[in-house]
């Protein structure tokens, strides 16, 4: 893979921002991601059963921001990846809020961090964009890091 | 839904009730569908081949987030999951099980809020931990 990576040229793009969306967490959503993970815990779908618990209602499982197009992500990315493959070198997710049905979350994404690295393959290029979600009412509701390996 | 554990019954150590997830293509579609990621590598047999892997591969993403179900399960219904952190070292593969576990390493009080810190981490039938990670929790108190 003798290919040019020009990184200082490439990191000059940290701190880039994505154009804000929104998406609208619908009870149907969260029971489409429950399914898929197989987690019947009645928390995110028994109305009934969860008004009794800590957050008094419905809420969405951790892993709704991990399912990325779902709930938006926020990926800018003013150059296209220069290596051919890539893969997702995992995240970090923090909750600060519950995300309940009905919530409408504004979705925001900045460009956090690129390093290279050498690796078994050659080079590696780790891409880090952290993406923030914030409710109608204005709390900021979690904040995620996710990596991409370009390779 | 197991008993709600409390901070008091936390020790530093101890591992935590293991998740187990029997991953099937099937499922790999049903995560493709949900979360919106249609990568050919996690369904397309061929298609992953020809990209180098052995074969389709389970999404890093649903590794993660049945590592949030192993937490959201532990914590039960008056505890919360404040941060899960993920790193995908390896591959994991349709028709293995899954084994979800955590271990406590430390518990404390801040702000009030009553937390537990964990490691967290998925085995496969070898006994590989091909998603390490990191979660901090709150837990209700008996005090």
């Amino acid at each position: 893979m003798a290919e040019q990576i020009n990184l200082d040229e490439m990191k000059k793009a940290i701190g880039t921002q994505s154009e804000p969306s929104t998406i609208e967490i619908e009870k149907g959503m969260i029971r489409k991601f429950a399914e898929a993970i197989e987690d019947p815990n009645p928390l995110w779908q028994d109305e009934q059963h969860a008004k009794k618990a800590r957050h008094g209602g419905i809420v969405a499982p951790p892993g709704l921001l991990m399912a990325v197009m779902m709930v938006g992500q926020g990926s800018p990315m003013p150059f296209r990846p220069p290596m051919p493959r890539i893969l997702d070198g995992g995240g970090e997710w923090e909750y600060f809020k519950p995300i309940r049905p009905g919530d409408v979350l504004t979705v925001a994404g900045k460009l956090f961090d690129i390093r290279e690295r050498e690796g078994r393959m050659g080079k590696m290029l780790f891409i880090v964009s952290e993406t923030t979600w914030t409710n109608q009412k204005g709390e900021l509701v979690a904040r995620a890091l996710g990596t991409l390996i370009n390779y | 839904m197991a008993k709600q554990v409390y901070y008091e019954d936390v020790e530093e150590g101890m591992e935590i009730p293991s998740l187990a997830k029997d991953v099937t293509t099937q499922q790999l579609v049903k995560w493709a569908g949900a979360s919106g990621d249609y990568y050919q590598i996690h369904y397309d047999k061929d298609f992953a081949q020809a990209t180098g892997l052995p074969g389709v591969i389970v999404h890093g993403r649903l590794k993660s987030s049945f590592l949030g179900q192993l937490l959201s399960d532990w914590v039960g219904e008056e505890g919360t999951v404040k941060k899960v952190s993920v790193q995908h070292r390896g591959m994991d593969f349709p028709g293995e099980q899954m084994t979800c576990k955590g271990k406590v390493t430390k518990k404390h009080v801040q702000d009030g809020e009553h937390i537990v810190e964990l490691e967290i981490w998925t085995e496969n039938p070898k006994g590989e931990r091909n998603a390490p990670g990191s979660a901090v929790v709150a837990l209700p108190s008996r005090g």
